[in-house]
């Protein structure tokens, strides 16, 4: 079972339903239990880091992702949770994420010119920086895909997997190990974003 | 880099596909749904949905069809038509729409904007103005095209990007219906004005309408589009080809 972790920032609807339409089994999960009770992880997620952080932390729900994470588990973030995978963001100000993975979140505007516009929306190619990353199995340089954000993850090192092109090189996706992210939005990518989803629920290493 | 967008729009009352000709005469089309997943399969990049059902019945039907789209239709989807409060965002948010349009509902209550963006985020709220020229000045109107606000179109839109609308769909009324091609000028003068995503709407009769309008005003993020889609004068597959040929950025499914 896919557990969606509900910790009350943005909807489920889409998510759940793309699920659905690769066939795989999904659930909401919003409980210590529910964690556990997954094979697989996502940590969905729109709005002000900030924000999400602290509702992730009152849900009383970090200490059992950072441990079913360590045991193994994978976990995939997207948009605002891929966001929240790591170390800090300084969206705002400087708030703590996750740290499952070395890096921090900027405004795209550090390397965006000042003729683009911001937020970044619409669908854009991805190149693929990891080819060999398990969620890309169906994908090839150049597919599109649905992006809605203003700041991206930097620093990443060995953890970046593929990027996208908007006047300078945006991050859209990071792998390392167990732990998957997104920066676009799978379930609003059309059937790139569904192969994507359905490549979570099969083989991962 | 990223591409230029198409957008067909749905026109929903009762449960169908409605196209009005400058906002009057409707024909009946096809199931939404259908029609949805039909767009979405031939590369459609996004999905407006408007309901202009005015009774509880059809507001009911509108949900059951949005909740239907959003479960077989995995692209953005935008729904507008009576939004006049933040409850009205929530009950079409909460039915699987991914950002939510005002129009005359902002004209009453300007507030509504700066509400659902501080609840929902700015990429949520798209505001849809319908605008006409009246003695020489862009002049937006509201209630489906049928009432002169006497408000002037570029400052009206300006204030409601700063309060928070994400994206601005601009309807000229003086292009609408008429096949002849996108409104150049307004688009280029609105476009001028903010920093947000401009949708181009009304006027489009042919594919050459969409080229003109990139390679023109290369500031104009997307194209939308009723009627010449429904009635398969232009096939979203041969658009996104001609742009892609004429050197316009272009999702090709």
């Amino acid at each position: 079972m896919i557990g969606l972790i509900d910790y009350g920032v943005g909807n489920l609807f889409s998510l759940t339903s793309s699920f659905a339409a690769v066939g795989a089994e999904a659930e909401i999960v919003s409980t210590a239990e529910g964690l556990k009770r997954a094979d697989r992880l996502v940590l969905p997620g729109v709005g002000a880091f900030r924000d999400a952080a602290d509702k992730l932390r009152a849900a009383g729900l970090v200490s059992p992702l950072l441990e079913e994470v360590g045991n193994g588990k994978p976990l995939r973030g997207i948009c605002l949770g891929m966001q929240m995978l790591f170390e800090k963001s300084y969206e705002y100000g400087c708030h703590e994420g996750l740290g499952l993975l070395s890096g921090s979140v900027m405004p795209i505007r550090d390397v965006v010119p000042e003729d683009y516009k911001i937020p970044h929306i619409g669908w854009n190619a991805l190149k693929l920086t990891r080819p060999d990353c398990p969620l890309f199995r169906d994908l090839k340089d150049g597919d599109h895909v649905y992006f809605v954000h203003s700041y991206h993850a930097t620093g990443c090192a060995d953890s970046l997997a593929a990027v996208t092109e908007y006047g300078g090189e945006l991050t859209a996706a990071v792998w390392k190990g167990n732990v998957f992210g997104c920066q676009f939005h799978p379930e609003k990518s059309g059937t790139v974003g569904l192969s994507i989803l359905k490549a979570f629920c099969g083989r991962l290493s | 880099m990223i591409t230029k967008r198409i957008i067909p729009c749905l026109d929903v009352k009762d449960g169908r596909v409605v196209k009005g000709v400058r906002f009057q005469g409707l024909g009946d089309v096809a199931s939404p749904v259908d029609l949805a997943k039909y767009y979405s399969d031939a590369g459609a990049d996004e999905l407006v949905f408007y309901d202009i059902t005015a009774s509880a019945e059809g507001r009911k039907l509108f949900s059951d069809i949005l909740t239907e789209t959003a479960r077989r239709v995995f692209i953005p989807l935008t729904v507008g038509g009576g939004i006049n409060t933040v409850e009205d965002f929530d009950r079409v948010l909460k039915c699987g729409a991914d950002k939510v349009s005002v129009n005359s509902g902002a004209i009453r209550n300007p507030d509504l904007v700066r509400e659902a963006a501080r609840l929902y985020g700015d990429q949520c709220v798209v505001l849809s103005a319908d605008v006409k020229r009246v003695n020489g000045e862009f002049r937006v109107f509201a209630k489906g095209g049928r009432e002169d606000t006497g408000m002037e179109a570029v400052g009206w839109i300006r204030r409601c990007v700063e309060m928070g609308a994400g994206e601005v769909v601009l309807n000229s009324m003086d292009t609408d219906g008429v096949k002849e091609g996108f409104d150049l000028e307004m688009l280029d003068a609105v476009c001028e004005a903010v920093s947000v995503p401009v949708i181009a709407s009304g006027g489009a009769g042919g594919i050459g309408d969409f080229i003109t309008l990139f390679k023109t005003l290369p500031k104009v993020d997307a194209g939308l589009a009723a009627s010449i889609f429904h009635f398969g004068e232009v096939r979203i597959a041969d658009l996104k080809r001609a742009m892609a040929d004429a050197g316009i950025p272009a999702r090709i499914v």
